[in-house]
């Protein structure tokens, strides 16, 4: 007031402050927002940079004769394998000369360049096509994770300094082999269809068995979960009376939502396995079972799931209630034939995100053993859920644990498949919500 | 051991195919409950649907049910009844000089199990027959060697003992399975009789029907008390357990953590250092996500236009649908790396390893910001538009509106959410396995592995893990505490949410 050069027109100093202040403020909340994004897109950079090169694989298309003596020779002994091995040096050799290329080809080229599966791949080839014996066929063999590795950049010349399955020279031969385009990187359908593979075969693994393992603790999740979780629900928002048994339920389910994830690991583990196929001796309760994996999914997301349905259902208009009782429906139809319908959409979209999150749910399958080695095909419909299985971020997580380059690559790669199937079931979702949902 | 697991898939599947079949026989009961229900009453009314008390499906639904609910009640009781009865006689009958050779009853238990469950095996797969399995000798054959033939491994030669004692187990649950199908089918057949013979014009169906439908209601909605119930269970009996085997002292107060198998009780497995590595990465992590978090749910909520707002919101909350596994790989390859390359040896010096509490801390945190971001956003909106207009009219600038206003108000709110964000920390597990590292230090390097309480639950219980030891038996101890700890702050955010709740309402 004092002040007379203060007018409309000019800001006065404490006006200036003031304002940038105001400025800094918002200035705050931007770089706040701008950190959460520049987070997710390193997150998201990263996982696809380390991950993306899991779904390529290199391969090296060799001309083999298919030698007959050989072959049956091969059939007969032991280690059909090996046998199967000289036909592929021969073949290598034989590629070598056609393109004169002058490296020196020591005895563990083949073993250092191929993968430890590429006899096999033959063998089934010949197995396959009886009719191919005694001709010259072009194969596209797996090269081994070293090769693999250096082609993408992750294994270099001083990288392998100490490494004993590789050797410098070997990979001037890759580099030669390269040259004369017989090295190509093409997409890894195993990554996807595999089995897990033994600690020294990365190239092999794959992650079809944890993607089934998945799949089926899933579908338990599903059918428990759904089910459950609508009749809690009803119970709770169109039944209960108001009572110290209800509050003490509605508290209970949302402490529930809140417990650590591990500790209904312990409780799957104690109540499942130790009790349940222990001392029950109940069979299906085993150890590594998708079956057990899946009941203490549903256990931790029950909750979720319950408190989405309840919201779906309270979203329900009064009137609707009103209506059906009004023409003479008694309680139960009004909510089983009008508004169960009516919140329909809104439960499947609760219930959809309930099952990402479990999928992506790592902590509690450790601790009932869903961290299995698994390379059996699954045999039957029931063996399906009670097989030892892995589910994929157990997968993941195993992967992980092996400490080295190419597993890390396989496990960034797991993640990309994960993190598809979340989007695709996340998508799912937001459709259902935006498709079916009705404002009122 | 993989010939095994498939000899008892295939038992199982065996075990099973009995249950479904039973369980098929009980469908197609009910469904010849339904029809026939609703076709009793629709003759008693002649035709005429209307002359019913209810409609005429609710006939049918009731007779379904009354095949259906005592029958199921049965099967359930009689699946968990029988074999812990069995296995008492069972145990009963075991010869004391059996027990008295140094091995415990429990050990005998077994043996008499698997042998049991190999021959079963062995019929099955056709290797003797039936009777002949009733008639084996341990003197005419080597049964080992027999049931090796089928992929079942014993773990020592069998005794004559306890092969009478594994025939008798066999003997005794077949007989129980075939009396279970019998009276659970007697049993489904007795409700369809009740159930026809009282359906009437004047039955009431339909409330008899709903009466039902609202106990399973009823039922449903009890599980979550049924799941606590679990949760207590599955870590008293056990934690009690550990404590018989360890001082409870020195397990809450003892400041080392050095577990090795077979150390009993003199190995320290003290509760300290864990909670401090817990509680460290947790405040680190809390540090990184409220301000963040916080800044961008009033940006969002004051400032951010609507598009804005519907843009980045569910952009931030795809970090909250990521994994923990992921972030776990993240801090592990990504950002331990990274602060190794300033802090490790080449650079300041102050970290050995890419796993540190500062690793751990930092991705929790950014793991977090969302979940604080969404929940401090839903109170601030909740906060009335006439504080914000009454102050705004009064001459005051956005920014100090929400400093002096808006955010006194939400204050409780915050504090919850903040509240429920560090009991999100305390019981993540993944990240922390990988991020944190495995060794429990007291210690106020940020940039020093420690480990933590969910990190050694993990380590502790997989593997080969001897349920009887306290190094294993602890992980249930140090779960109580997890679950104590975030009961407890799950608790104390609720009461401050919901006393703040009350002023606006």
């Amino acid at each position: 007031m004092t002040n007379a050069a203060s007018s409309l027109y000019t800001e006065s100093a404490r006006t200036k402050k003031r304002n940038s202040a105001e400025r800094r403020f918002k200035a705050y909340g931007l770089a706040a927002i701008g950190a959460g994004l520049f987070f997710l897109v390193v997150l998201l950079w990263q996982i696809i940079g380390n991950g993306a090169g899991a779904f390529l694989q290199t391969r090296l298309s060799l001309p083999i004769a298919l030698d007959t003596a050989a072959i049956e020779k091969a059939e007969g002994s032991m280690m059909k394998t090996s046998g199967y091995n000289k036909l592929i040096v021969a073949g290598l050799e034989g590629a070598m000369e056609a393109q004169g290329i002058k490296a020196v080809l020591d005895k563990k080229a083949a073993k250092a360049l191929l993968s430890s599966g590429a006899p096999n791949t033959l063998r089934q080839f010949v197995l396959k096509n009886p009719d191919k014996l005694g001709q010259t066929v072009t194969l596209s063999l797996a090269g081994s994770s070293r090769l693999d590795g250096y082609l993408k950049g992750r294994v270099t010349r001083d990288s392998i300094a100490d490494d004993k399955a590789i050797r410098p020279e070997h990979l001037d031969l890759a580099d030669a082999l390269q040259g004369a385009g017989l090295l190509r990187k093409s997409f890894n359908w195993g990554f996807i269809t595999g089995n897990d593979a033994s600690d020294l075969r990365p190239e092999q693994s794959g992650m079809g068995q944890s993607v089934l393992g998945s799949l089926a603790m899933m579908l338990v999740v599903l059918a428990v979960c759904l089910p459950v979780s609508v009749a809690a629900s009803i119970y709770l928002e169109e039944f209960a009376p108001k009572n110290r048994l209800t509050a003490f339920i509605e508290v209970n389910i949302s402490n529930l939502a809140a417990v650590p994830s591990i500790v209904y690991g312990i409780l799957a583990l104690a109540a499942f396995i130790q009790f349940g196929g222990g001392t029950m001796g109940i069979e299906a309760f085993r150890a590594s079972a998708p079956l057990v994996g899946g009941l203490a999914l549903s256990l931790m997301t029950l909750p979720t799931i319950i408190i989405a349905t309840r919201a779906a259902l309270k979203a329900v208009p009064q009137s609707i209630r009103d209506a059906a009782l009004g023409v003479g429906a008694s309680q139960m139809q009004a909510v089983f034939h009008h508004v169960l319908p009516l919140a329909m959409p809104g439960i499947m979209t609760g219930t959809i995100i309930g099952l990402a999150a479990a999928l992506g749910e790592t902590a509690p399958l450790l601790l009932i053993g869903m961290v299995a080695f698994v390379q059996t095909d699954i045999a039957s419909a029931s063996s399906f859920f009670t097989d030892p299985n892995v589910g994929m971020p157990a997968q993941i997580y195993i992967w992980a644990t092996r400490a080295d380059g190419a597993w890390y690559e396989r496990a960034w790669g797991g993640i990309i498949l994960l993190l598809i199937f979340l989007a695709l079931m996340n998508a799912v979702a937001i459709f259902l919500r935006r498709k079916f949902e009705r404002r009122w | 051991m993989a010939l095994t697991r498939r000899a008892a898939t295939n038992f199982f599947a065996g075990g099973d195919m009995s249950a479904s079949i039973l369980l098929l026989c009980l469908a197609a009961l009910a469904t010849l409950g339904f029809f026939l229900g609703r076709s009793r009453a629709l003759a008693a009314a002649e035709g005429k649907a209307s002359d019913l008390h209810s409609r005429p499906h609710y006939y049918g639904v009731n007779a379904a049910l009354m095949v259906l609910l005592p029958a199921l009640a049965l099967l359930a009781l009689w699946s968990v009844i029988a074999p812990l009865t069995i296995k008492a006689q069972i145990a009963q009958s075991v010869p004391q000089e059996l027990v008295a050779e140094g091995a415990s009853l429990d050990l005998v238990m077994t043996d008499v199990r698997n042998l049991a469950d190999g021959l079963n095996t062995a019929v099955k797969q056709g290797v003797i027959s039936e009777a002949k399995s009733h008639s084996l000798t341990t003197d005419t054959t080597d049964i080992r060697a027999l049931l090796g033939g089928v992929g079942v491994a014993l773990g020592s030669d069998v005794t004559p003992e306890v092969l009478g004692l594994a025939k008798h187990y066999r003997a005794t649950t077949r007989a129980s399975g075939l009396w279970k199908t019998g009276l659970v089918l007697a049993a489904g057949l007795a409700g369809l009789m009740l159930a026809y013979l009282r359906t009437t014009k004047e039955f009431r169906a339909r409330n008899s029907v709903e009466k039902t439908v609202r106990a399973v209601l009823v039922f449903a909605a009890g599980i979550a008390i049924l799941t606590t119930i679990g949760i207590f269970l599955a870590l008293i009996f056990n934690t009690v357990e550990f404590f018989r085997l360890y001082n409870w002292q020195d397990y809450l107060f003892g400041t080392t953590w050095q577990p090795h198998s077979g150390g009993g009780a003199s190995q320290p497995l003290g509760l300290v250092p864990l909670l401090w590595g817990t509680l460290y990465i947790s405040l680190i992590a809390l540090v990184v996500a409220v301000p963040i978090g916080l800044f961008a749910a009033i940006y969002l909520a004051e400032y951010a236009s609507a598009r804005v707002r519907s843009t980045v919101k569910p952009l931030l909350e795809v970090l909250a649908g990521i994994p923990s596994i992921v972030y776990g790989l993240f801090a592990l390859l990504t950002v331990g790396p990274m602060l190794m390359s300033v802090f490790g040896n080449e650079g300041l010096g102050w970290m050995q390893g890419a796993s540190s509490v500062m690793t751990a801390g930092l991705v929790m945190g950014i793991m977090l910001i969302p979940f604080v971001s969404s929940l401090s956003d839903d109170i601030i909106t909740a906060v009335p538009q006439a504080l914000r207009d009454g102050s705004l009219g009064l001459g005051a600038t956005p920014s100090e509106t929400i400093r002096q206003v808006v955010l006194p108000a939400a204050l409780p709110g915050i504090v919850g959410a903040v509240i429920l964000a560090a009991s999100r920390a305390i019981g993540e597990t993944m990240l922390v396995v990988f991020g944190a590292g495995a060794a429990g230090k007291l210690s106020l390097n940020p940039f020093e592995a420690m480990t933590t309480v969910t990190a050694k639950i993990v380590s502790q219980l997989t593997g080969d893990a001897d349920f009887t030891a306290p190094e294993v038996l602890v992980a249930y101890a140090l779960g109580t505490t997890l679950f104590v700890v975030t009961l407890c702050l799950n608790v104390l955010a609720q009461i401050i949410v919901s006393k703040y709740r009350e002023q606006y309402t």
